[in-house]
């Protein structure tokens, strides 16, 4: 049994639009994955399936060797799995600090508090007591980031990381990337810019239509194979 | 003096129906959810707190002792019996089953105490007055109002400046996030009923200290209580406060006109404002 995450043929419905069609795969810890795929590829129901947002109606999902198909998300963030929505998804009538400190309430033991996430992004200490809404794009997704790494995760599903947002800020917050998921920490990480994705990562999938069009290390397979994939050629 | 008097008796009944509010706004501002059984709820606590004085012989204030406790109770139970399955998406169905609540227990009480009206002794407060500049200002009254002035203050420090109040918030917000916080929203809900209740609780012993009270007359406080919320502008607890004020001052004026424009009076001055300005007075949240 792996430590890590195994998702096992798993299908998902998104509303009543079958969404995933027995989608499997394995993250080892400490490892990074690129989920790729065009929209609509079931990409965010993947990452909702995982973390609890939506459950499964066939196959498994196990974290650490235990079964954890079906469980709230409620539940889920207290085994260590948090995730970075798409479009941030901040808690408006709170101030920055307040979705920080709503992130770690469940009180799980890491490395990770608001003085460490401070250090790692100095803007949103200065702007802690600001209405989260309030900040720029780019601080924004700070502030997402932030309050997934308060619960201190052992597996973080970032949706979209880049979306909406300027090249410049997209370059900064990847160049923090490392330093979040050094710590032993395992990754999947959902982006439109393929190339950014690839790179970040040590495994990808590919997502077309619902099913897995192909896996492996971005290294062992052609942009031209990969990119055939991507659109389900 | 005649004039002042009558206003001034009015803000200390707004005290009241802010009370009324006061939970109405929460409910709605955490769960979105339209209590139209709210009313019946306050006369509910009412019948409970004459059961507990019965029992124990306390006087109707510090039967609040042991009335608040089981109407929060009841709360928490009723939201993740009931309530809860109602939530979702739709606004429709929370609103029908909270009707078919407030029937079931206007006939539950009429099948237990009967039509008869009753009223709580609370002794020489009910008619105890101090005078200010001549002025007389009732004990009640005024000890209504410091009520509720408290029962918001409170209210607010708990939504703004606690943990408690801090997953009210995010729940409001997005209830989907707030999960993956830990927050099991049905658990959430379950304690903005328990503390709406309890408020309610409060509500129902001044309204029982202060007139008659039957099992019908539910309806009729849900009325002030929401105009009292729309007035004041949703989401807002102080707005709530400043509406109940209103609308005690706008049905005190109106009875010194003439006794049967009282309630009239209310109402109009609550289409008025409503006519104004839509939103309320001082809304801090959309729809």
């Amino acid at each position: 049994m792996s430590d890590g995450l195994v998702v096992d043929a798993i299908e998902s419905y998104y509303g009543d639009f079958k969404a995933l069609h027995g989608v499997s795969l394995t993250l080892k810890p400490g490892s990074v994955l690129a989920l790729i795929g065009a929209n609509g590829a079931g990409k965010s129901t993947l990452l909702k399936s995982i973390c609890g947002l939506v459950s499964p109606k066939a196959g498994r999902v196990s974290w650490r060797g235990r079964d954890i198909t079906g469980l709230r998300g409620a539940q889920t963030v207290g085994l260590g799995i948090a995730l970075v929505p798409e479009g941030r998804r901040l808690f408006k009538s709170l101030s920055v600090e307040e979705n920080l400190i709503l992130g770690g309430q469940i009180g799980r033991p890491g490395p990770w508090g608001l003085a460490r996430l401070y250090d790692l992004f100095p803007i949103l200490a200065e702007k802690r007591h600001q209405p989260a809404t309030s900040l720029s794009g780019g601080q924004q997704q700070m502030v997402a980031i932030g309050r997934a790494l308060m619960s201190n995760p052992d597996l973080v599903l970032f949706d979209e990381l880049s979306l909406g947002l300027a090249p410049i800020v997209i370059k900064d917050i990847y160049a923090q990337l490392p330093k979040i998921t050094g710590q032993g920490m395992s990754a999947i990480l959902v982006e439109q810019d393929v190339t950014r994705a690839l790179n970040a990562a040590d495994q990808f999938l590919c997502l077309a239509e619902g099913r897995v069009s192909l896996s492996g290390a971005p290294r062992d397979h052609s942009r031209d194979a990969i990119s055939a994939a991507y659109f389900g050629t | 003096m005649d004039l002042l008097n009558t206003v001034l008796q009015g803000v200390l009944v707004g005290g009241l129906y802010a009370l009324f509010a006061a939970g109405l706004s929460l409910i709605f501002g955490v769960m979105r959810l339209v209590n139209i059984a709210h009313g019946d709820l306050i006369v509910l606590a009412a019948y409970i707190a004459m059961e507990v004085i019965k029992l124990t012989g306390l006087p109707p204030l510090a039967a609040l002792v042991f009335v608040v406790p089981l109407m929060a109770a009841l709360g928490y139970g009723l939201q993740r019996a009931v309530l809860n399955r109602t939530l979702g998406g739709d606004l429709l169905p929370p609103l029908l089953v909270s009707f078919g609540l407030s029937v079931i227990l206007q006939n539950g009480l009429l099948a237990a105490f009967t039509a008869d009206s009753r009223k709580l002794d609370a002794g020489v407060l009910e008619t105890a007055s101090v005078s200010v500049g001549g002025l007389s200002i009732g004990l009640l009254p005024a000890l209504m109002f410091a009520t509720a002035v408290a029962v918001i203050a409170a209210l607010q420090f708990m939504f703004y400046k606690t943990a408690l109040g801090r997953a009210f918030r995010a729940t409001s917000d997005d209830a989907e996030i707030a999960e993956l916080m830990g927050l099991d929203r049905r658990r959430v809900y379950a304690w903005a009923m328990a503390l709406c209740l309890g408020v309610v609780a409060i509500a129902g012993v001044f309204l029982a200290i202060r007139s008659n009270f039957d099992p019908f007359m539910g309806p009729g406080r849900l009325i002030f209580g929401f105009e009292a919320v729309i007035i004041g502008g949703l989401g807002n607890l102080w707005g709530t406060l400043a509406g109940g004020v209103i609308l005690g001052v706008a049905q005190g004026l109106g009875a010194a006109i003439d006794p049967g424009w009282q309630i009239l009076a209310g109402h109009v001055a609550f289409l008025l404002i409503l006519a104004v300005k839509p939103r309320g007075l001082f809304p801090r949240m959309d729809g």
